[in-house]
């Protein structure tokens, strides 16, 4: 029953989304053709303009874009010609998903290592060196680091390439550049909380039945610290596997993080749609997962419909 | 005969921000097989920190042990590594905790918080060790102890919890079983019925308690021995019968003339002990209790009392059982006749 009706509401945050992109996208002055305008004559531009619905009234035009979308189809994209914005999504997607989810693991693996050893040894060395270091890497923006660690690791040493995309290698430096800010926020949070456990009373009856501190600490310890840092991973996991303008920039890879911004700056309507209501599928799919598995962590959180 | 537990001496610290808190004053114990003994005392008097010492629990920093010894099974525990310690917890020496709501890991069945430790052990296979623990389950009373097993904390009540926090803490047959205010987080009738479940596995298993709390009541029900504490100081020390009839010590007198009397119709003021309890940043070099003891003579203030026997197994720490002092009987019906 929750599930449904989760499904339900999962149906219409995207339809809000989509219909508010709409109304906010037609609120930016000029249109596709706006920069074509002084070069082709007038009946090119209404051609053109009638091609892509553009001359009809906007609520037909609504209609007529809410009727493709059901049918999963994003439209043609304008700039392109030859190309749909699925199409687009499709051949940029799993770039931008690859390095997405690279980028996560690491954050998530080191960033969680490194709030459990800070709040173990909490107001001691490790825990201070812990801490510049999340606070450097929440403090040094990507586009800073990313040229940094090219310029060592590739063109110093030269252990890795430049930039680029294909194999393995060509995805490790930018995945680093990319988990740097996240790894930082997880390790606060992870320290926060599981500082916070390291306090409670069922962690001193874990001592006091002799468990190894180890056991204490994975056991007992980091299932109750966690949930906060799940709760944050969500919006997370989607910001890093829909792509990101600054890395795939820097790196040349053909992700489709640049389809966001670029697909603004040329009023192409049809991409800039796509990709909006591409991303917040995936978050509120991923936004429900997450959900779900809170269920899995504490088994205190209930699935059901009514506040009970 | 060699004791069980002999606390000799004990000395524990904390460090704070506003300086050294003397938490244990040079605190001296035993406890014998199969015995129940009682601590007593204000909270802030030192019998959490007494056990908890015991267990190797007091947080370091900011807890220091300054001195003395922890004698169990002819070990001192305060030499023990922690590795040597982790086969003593759990394994000999159980522990119980005040708040049975909090004690419980929440994210872990009731189950496998049993098993772990006969796991950990007694090198039990999982299987050996979910058999044992439902068979725990049931010893401490728990009704349908298969399906309680696969259950979380939360779906436990509160006196079903601080039972199955007893099943964690005698899974393993300790010699002895520390249980710091079991109670005190419960209501009237889940009391009686915990500490009735404690005195019967006690009987059964002849594990020695030590059993702390602040309600005289309890200690008359199922203690054998009392240590009353105060300001960090075992103040008196006797067996139960002995400190009810002939308690030595202005502050036992004042905890028993603070215990309610249910059985007379006639109406009676309670008695409280006026002020409050002493300063350990600094505590005074004579009677932690003088400053509100109504007995206090001068040199109370001055000098600690030693150690004044009684009778076989009963001392005081107090100046009126010196024979120069006044003899404290009159004193202690002067009492009686204020409160009358």
């Amino acid at each position: 029953m929750y599930i449904v009706k989760r499904f339900v509401t999962m149906l219409l945050t995207i339809w809000v989304i989509a219909s508010l992109t709409f109304i906010i996208m037609k609120f930016i002055p000029g249109d596709p053709f706006a920069s074509d305008a002084d070069v082709l004559p007038e009946h090119v531009l209404d051609n053109m303009r009638a091609k892509y619905h553009l001359d009809e009234p906007i609520p037909v035009q609504y209609v007529l874009y809410l009727k493709s979308l059901v049918m999963f189809d994003l439209g043609p994209s304008i700039q392109s010609e030859t190309r749909s914005v699925n199409s687009i999504i499709a051949s940029g997607f799993p770039a931008s998903a690859t390095l997405g989810i690279q980028a996560i693991i690491v954050a998530v693996v080191f960033g969680l290592l490194l709030g459990i050893i800070a709040a173990l040894y909490h107001n001691r060395l490790l825990d201070y060196i812990s801490m510049v270091i999340a606070i450097i890497g929440i403090s040094v923006p990507s586009f800073i680091l990313a040229p940094l660690l090219i310029n060592y690791f590739a063109v110093k040493w030269g252990m890795l390439p430049v930039a680029s995309w294909g194999s393995f290698q060509h995805s490790i430096l930018p995945s680093i550049a990319l988990a740097t800010t996240p790894l930082a926020v997880i390790a606060r949070f992870m320290r926060s909380s599981m500082i916070e456990v390291m306090n409670q009373n069922y962690m001193k009856t874990a001592d006091a039945k002799g468990l190894s501190s180890f056991k204490i600490v994975f056991n007992h310890g980091i299932r109750n610290a966690i949930l906060p840092v799940v709760s944050f991973m969500g919006p997370l996991f989607v910001s890093l596997i829909t792509g990101t303008f600054v890395i795939e920039k820097i790196f040349a890879i053909p992700g489709i993080g640049k389809y966001f911004v670029d697909s603004i700056f040329n009023r192409d309507y049809p991409v800039i749609m796509g990709t909006t209501v591409f991303f917040s599928v995936i978050l509120v799919v991923t936004l429900f997962l997450i959900d779900i598995s809170y269920r899995f962590i504490d088994p205190r959180i209930k699935l059901t419909s009514k506040g009970d | 005969m060699e004791h069980l537990l002999k606390v000799d001496q004990l000395k524990v610290n904390f460090n704070t921000y506003g300086g050294e808190v003397k938490a244990v004053r040079d605190v001296s114990f035993h406890v014998d097989q199969g015995e129940i003994v009682a601590i007593v005392g204000e909270s802030g008097s030192g019998k959490s920190v007494t056990v908890q010492s015991i267990m190797g629990l007091i947080p370091s920093p900011p807890g220091m042990i300054k001195g003395g010894s922890i004698q169990f099974e002819g070990k001192d525990l305060l030499t023990l590594s922690k590795r040597q310690m982790r086969k003593i917890k759990g394994s000999k020496i159980g522990m119980i905790f005040q708040d049975p709501m909090t004690s419980l890991n929440p994210t872990m069945k009731v189950g496998k918080q049993i098993a772990e430790a006969l796991i950990t052990h007694r090198n039990f296979s999982k299987a050996n060790a979910k058999n044992k623990a439902v068979e725990m389950l049931k010893l401490v009373g728990i009704p349908n102890p298969e399906a309680r097993f696969q259950q979380y904390p939360h779906e436990y009540s509160g006196g079903m919890r601080q039972r199955a926090m007893i099943a964690i803490a005698l899974a393993c047959s300790p010699d002895l079983l520390i249980a710091d205010e079991p109670t005190t987080a419960l209501d009237v009738t889940i009391q009686a019925q915990v500490l009735e479940l404690m005195k019967e596995l006690q009987k059964k298993m002849n594990t020695a308690i030590i059993l702390i709390t602040h309600d005289l009541g309890v200690v008359a029900e199922t203690a054998q021995r009392v240590l009353v504490m105060y300001g960090g100081v075992v103040v008196e020390s006797a067996s139960v019968m002995e400190l009810f009839e002939n308690p030595r010590h202005p502050y036992t007198w004042g905890l028993l003339q603070s215990i309610p009397d249910t059985d007379t119709s006639e109406k009676k003021r309670l008695v409280p002990i006026a002020g409050s309890p002493p300063d350990l940043f600094s505590p005074p070099k004579g009677c932690p209790f003088a400053p509100r003891c109504k007995y206090a003579m001068d040199i109370c203030l001055e000098e600690m009392p030693t150690d004044y026997d009684i009778s076989d197994g009963h001392t005081a720490k107090c100046w009126l059982n010196d024979e120069r002092a006044p003899h404290p009987e009159t004193f202690a019906r002067l009492g009686e006749t204020e409160n009358a």
